[in-house]
This record gives structure tokens, sequence and C-alpha cells, in this order.
């Protein structure tokens, strides 16, 4: 390894989806760095366009979606130069992914070990009995009692949780250097999804993965991951570390949604919350797309996009925060 | 599993008992046998008397055990037209009747799983669209004009191929009389089955193409390819095998639909089958042929759709440990 260059480099990617008659832009020129054994996670309401990045770096954005700009650097190398076969090569074996919904993402027709074993079998020459090996001490890895027996079930012989544990084991099987996580607990019931949480930050620990966890839920990131990216409306509003986000939030859209937490509020006080909702895509402003529900705008942000800046440490996207370096705004 | 299949059989065989209560019914109220027996010079005491000894004085439900009875030994009463068991004369129309149904099915299946795969992953190809217009064409012409038409080009303009009849048959094991072994068996073959698929073919292709279609577009499959699967195993294991569960409960129910449909095509090609003969019995008021054949053609569709749904059991994980539910 040369000079430490991040695992995962995004620049300025852009996801459109083309409609009958127009073009709507989901993803906007997003760019974050990821390091090898690091874990980003990547906040934002629905709609943000949090899981339309995590599909545009493995280049599954689903019809008729497709990547209209911008860069998915993965050690190093330009992943829209890959062919089509070499992308499937990273996809699952370098890149693994974790669903939302575990109840949907195992085929209900095929075994767990059927399709623990295709996933090895489509990345590597290896004898079915290997494979099962591996496939047992995966299972082992995530806590699953009696693996053996388990390998020859279906998936609705398995409880939310443990089918969960499962895709988690399927991700672990290639040994990847990076699992992207798209809202891996919010479909599971409350009380396992601390447990689930918590055994994908010791395997990620463990096994050296970088991790790239998208949610809406911020307790839930700020438990796992060393930096945030806060997502709002297609671009990124504001990238720090885990405790600068936490702490000292700089974007007017991050503390907010801080404020809206409820262990900060004094009971039977009700809870704070930002008015008005995220512009859908249709209706996306010219300037800054916080603009309408901001209580710092000026006259600058309603005509232009705020860019991602380093400010105060962090970097932000908006034009009403000041450098306390001195460097003012334009 | 075992549990399963020993299920699906009482159910089955509960089946069975109610088709037979319903033949038997028809059979009551369509005509009556001692006048198909004696015709008219016969005196009511006489015409009493045979009613008497027919047992036709019984209440029903002793006749209609009688005629389970009776069922269970094969014997489903005898054809007044034939002056033989009604079974003996279906058995020996039913080998016309099978391998129609039997070689329509093997192309329907040969031609509407590739064709259905293809128009949903290419679904805005030409052919695809092709195939999907010509779908519709096929559903909508009902199969006696599809046969008429055939005959007419085929067999009066063309020439090419006869138009009525099965040919030079081969006795293949007693009773057996089979078309599939001769070239001009299999000539006479091919219109009937034409016509016979041109209405099985097209709702096919169109199931096959809406399950695949939705298929594809799972949570399952999305997790397939970002797992790095290659194409083939995704489309042909992840997602076939899905889309062959609704196909297979549908072809169960079709393929009796198809033994019924041969009544028409059997006709207008004067095919010696059980539906043509069906039709005869009908004309001639032969009951006891008529229910034999009811009750013979539910047997088979029974039997189909047991069997149908015990390979269902084994494609599908959910249903073989779903007992309570």
């Amino acid at each position: 390894m040369q000079k430490q260059e991040p695992l995962l480099s995004v620049r300025e990617l852009s996801v459109a989806f083309k409609m009958r008659d127009c073009v709507l832009t989901a993803v906007d020129g997003v760019s974050f760095d990821l390091d090898r054994s690091q874990r980003l996670g990547l906040v934002g309401e629905s709609g943000a366009g949090k899981s339309v990045t995590g599909f545009a770096i493995i280049n599954l954005v689903s019809r008729p979606g497709y990547i209209s700009g911008g860069q998915v650097f993965f050690e190093g190398r330009d992943l829209a130069t890959f062919s089509e076969e070499e992308m499937r090569n990273i996809r699952g074996n370098r890149i693994s992914m974790i669903f939302q919904d575990p109840m949907m993402t195992l085929n209900p027709v095929l075994t767990i070990g059927q399709q623990m074993i295709e996933t090895l079998k489509a990345h590597r020459h290896i004898s079915k009995h290997e494979a099962e090996k591996l496939a047992l001490s995966k299972l082992q890895k995530v806590a699953i009692p009696s693996p053996e027996k388990r390998l020859t079930q279906y998936p609705h012989e398995f409880s939310g949780g443990m089918r969960q544990r499962i895709v988690i084991a399927i991700a672990l099987l290639t040994s990847p250097s990076l699992i992207i996580a798209d809202e891996p607990t919010t479909a599971l019931d409350v009380t396992i999804q601390a447990d689930i949480m918590e055994l994908l930050l010791k395997l990620c620990e463990e096994e050296e993965m970088a991790l790239l966890l998208i949610t809406h839920d911020l307790a839930v990131v700020s438990q796992v991951a060393e930096r945030i990216a806060v997502m709002y409306a297609g671009r990124i509003a504001e990238l720090g570390s885990t405790e600068a986000i936490v702490n000292t939030p700089q974007h007017p859209y991050t503390q907010g949604l801080l404020k809206a937490l409820p262990q900060k509020v004094e009971r039977r006080k009700r809870l704070n919350q930002i008015p008005g909702n995220m512009p859908s895509l249709q209706e996306r402003p010219p300037g800054c797309a916080f603009y309408d529900r901001c209580e710092l705008r000026g006259e600058i942000c309603h005509r232009e996009i705020p860019r991602l800046e380093e400010k105060n440490g962090g970097l932000v996207a908006c034009h009403m925060v000041k450098d306390a370096a001195g460097k003012e705004e334009k | 599993m075992f549990a399963f299949i020993i299920r699906r059989i009482t159910q089955a065989i509960f089946v069975m008992l109610v088709i037979s209560v319903i033949g038997f019914a028809i059979k009551q109220s369509v005509g009556d046998p001692v006048r198909e027996i004696t015709g008219i010079s016969v005196s009511v005491a006489e015409r009493d008397a045979l009613r008497d000894k027919l047992g036709l004085n019984d209440p029903f439900p002793v006749q209609w055990f009688r005629f389970v009875k009776g069922a269970l030994h094969g014997d489903l009463g005898n054809s007044f037209k034939y002056k033989r068991p009604a079974v003996q004369v279906i058995l020996s129309k039913a080998p016309a009747t099978l391998e129609l149904v039997l070689t329509t099915s093997i192309l329907v299946v040969l031609l509407s799983i590739p064709i259905g795969i293809y128009a949903a992953i290419h679904s805005k190809s030409w052919w695809a669209r092709l195939a999907m217009g010509g779908s519709i064409i096929g559903v909508s012409i009902p199969v006696f004009l599809t046969a008429i038409l055939l005959i007419y080009v085929f067999a009066v303009w063309l020439q090419w191929l006869p138009s009525f009849g099965r040919g030079e048959l081969v006795e293949i094991f007693p009773g057996w009389k089979s078309g599939f072994f001769t070239w001009s068996g299999l000539a006479h073959l091919f219109l009937p089955t034409i016509s016979l698929t041109s209405i099985m073919l097209p709702l096919f292709i169109r199931l096959i193409r809406a399950e695949m279609t939705e298929t594809l577009q799972t949570e399952y499959v999305k997790y397939a390819r970002a797992r790095g699967l290659k194409e083939n195993r995704i489309l042909y294991v992840h997602a076939f095998k899905n889309t062959l569960l609704p196909v297979i409960t549908v072809g169960g129910v079709q393929l009796g639909t198809l033994i019924a449909f041969t009544i028409l095509t059997e006709t207008v090609f004067q095919w010696g089958g059980m539906g043509s003969m069906f039709i005869k019995a009908v004309e001639d008021a032969d009951t006891s042929l008529m229910v034999a054949y009811l009750v013979f053609v539910g047997l088979i569709f029974v039997v189909v759709n047991t069997v149908v749904d015990v390979i269902y059991g084994y494609v599908n994980p959910m249903i073989r440990t779903g007992g309570g539910k």
C-alpha cells in the first residue's frame, strides 16, 4: 500500500431517475472518503438519497435510475472503468451488502446452505465441502446455534433477527474489505436491533472491514460509526467525526435533527421538530434545499447551492456557518 | 412430506365422492333408463318389474351407494348405445385423447417457458412485443375457428396434412392403439395438436412472463445481484424457481381444462377420442356413458391435481412444514 489512500472514495456522485417527461436527480454530487477498517454513517430522512448512494457504489441502481455523474474509486481504481464481469466480482466479494428487511432478502425456495455456497462459488474456485466448512465457521461467528442443522433449512424457518445474522454471515463469507449496510436493523424488533448492531460492530473490528452504515437513526449511527455524513435532499449537508456531529453540529439541519431526539427534551414537553418537509425530487429549489425550513437563511441561500466546505474542522454545506479560523464565506 | 401426501390423497378421495354424487344426480334427472332399454311397446307393469329389478325404486342414497360400490370395482354401468360396460367404451377411446393432450402439454411446456422468460427479461424488445401481441390473438380466437382455419390452410389449400381421423395406428399394448409410431399417425396428430396448443400456449406465455417480471423485481433477486452471482444463476435458479410455483398450480388446473377443450377439437377433426364420444353420448341420451365420462374425467382431474400438489410441495419448502397453518 502506497500512501494511505482511502479504501472507498466517492467523488461528485450523482444518480438520476429517468421518468416519462423529465429527469429527476436523487443524488446530487455526493463526495466522501472511507478509509480501511473505518466506519462511516450515512444519515438522512426517507428520500434523502442515502440508499440510492449505497447502491450506486456497487453500480446496482434499479431502473429507471442511473449514475448520471461522478466517480467511485475502490482500492484506488475507478469502478466506472470495470467491465460488467469485473464489477460482478467486486459485488459480494470485495464489497458485501446487507439489506434492510431480512424477511425479503433471502430467497424463500433455497436453503441457507445453498445460498451461502453459491455466494462463495460465484467468486472463487472452491469445492462444495470447503464452501460448507467456511459457511459453518461464519454461521458460528454470528452466533447461530447448531449451524450444521441450520444449513439445510429454509429462510422461513428462521426469525427476522436470525435471518439478519445469516445475511451478515453471508456478507462475511468472502472476507470483504467493505460492507455496505442499508438500514440493517430498521425492520427488526427494538430488542434485537441492539444485538445485531453490536454484532456488526464487533465483526467489523475483528475482521478489519470498513462499514458504510446507511440509516435514518442518529442514535444507532453515533454508537457505531467514527464519522457521520448527514444527507439532505440528495446532497451531503454536513460531514465530520461522530463526536463533532453529535456535540457541535454546524449545519442548521443537523442541529434540528439533534434537537428532535427525545432524550434532549424535558419530560412532558412536546418533542422539537423541524417545521415543514424535505422538498420532493420534483420541487428542489434553485438554492439551498433546506431554505424553506431554515431559521438562519439569508438572501444568498435562495440563489446559490452551498458547497461542502471545510469549516471549524468539519465539512459543512451552509452559507451561514462562519469559519472560526477567520476565512469569511464569499 | 409423507403426512402431506396422505392429507392430499384423503382430500382427493373426498372430492371424488362429491363428483360421483353430482354425476349420479345428473343421471337420475336426465333420462329414464327403463324407457331407453324397453322402448314403448312394453306394459306399465312390466316396466315397474324391470325398474324394481334394476333397483331404480330404491331411495337415492341406496342407489348411490350401489353406484359407488360398482365404481370401486371399475363398473360405471352399461352404455345403452354400445351395449358394453361404459368403462370399456371410455378406455377404448381414452388413448386418442390422452395422446393429443400429452403432445399438446409437451409443446406448451417446451415453448411457453423460454418465450415467457425471454419476454420478461427483454420486455422492450420487438420479439417480446410480437410474442405478447400474438398471444392476445391466440387466446381470443376460439379453438374451433383455429381448427377450421388450420384445416383450410394446411389440408385444403396446401394439402400438406390430413384433416381428420388418427391415421395408421399401432397397438403398443392391449387396448392402447397409438399414433406415435407411424408417419401417418404423427401427420394426423399435427393439426389437432396445433389448434389445441393455440389456446393453451398464450395463457402460459403470459402467466410465466407476468410471474417472472414480478419475481425479477423482488428484494431477493436484487440481493442475489448484490452478492455478485452470475446472471444465469439469478435468472434460472433464483427467479425461475419462484416463478414456477404459481405456474405449477395453474398448470394442474389447465391440464384438466385441456382435456375438456378436446371435446371441440376432437369434434372438428373427427378425432376418435373421449371428447367426441361424449358429444355423441349427449346426442344419443346415453346417460350411463355420460356419467361414466364425467366420473372418469373427474378422476383424471383429481389425480393430476393431487400429483401437482405433491410436486408443488417439493418445490415450495413452506408447504411441507406448514401442517397447522
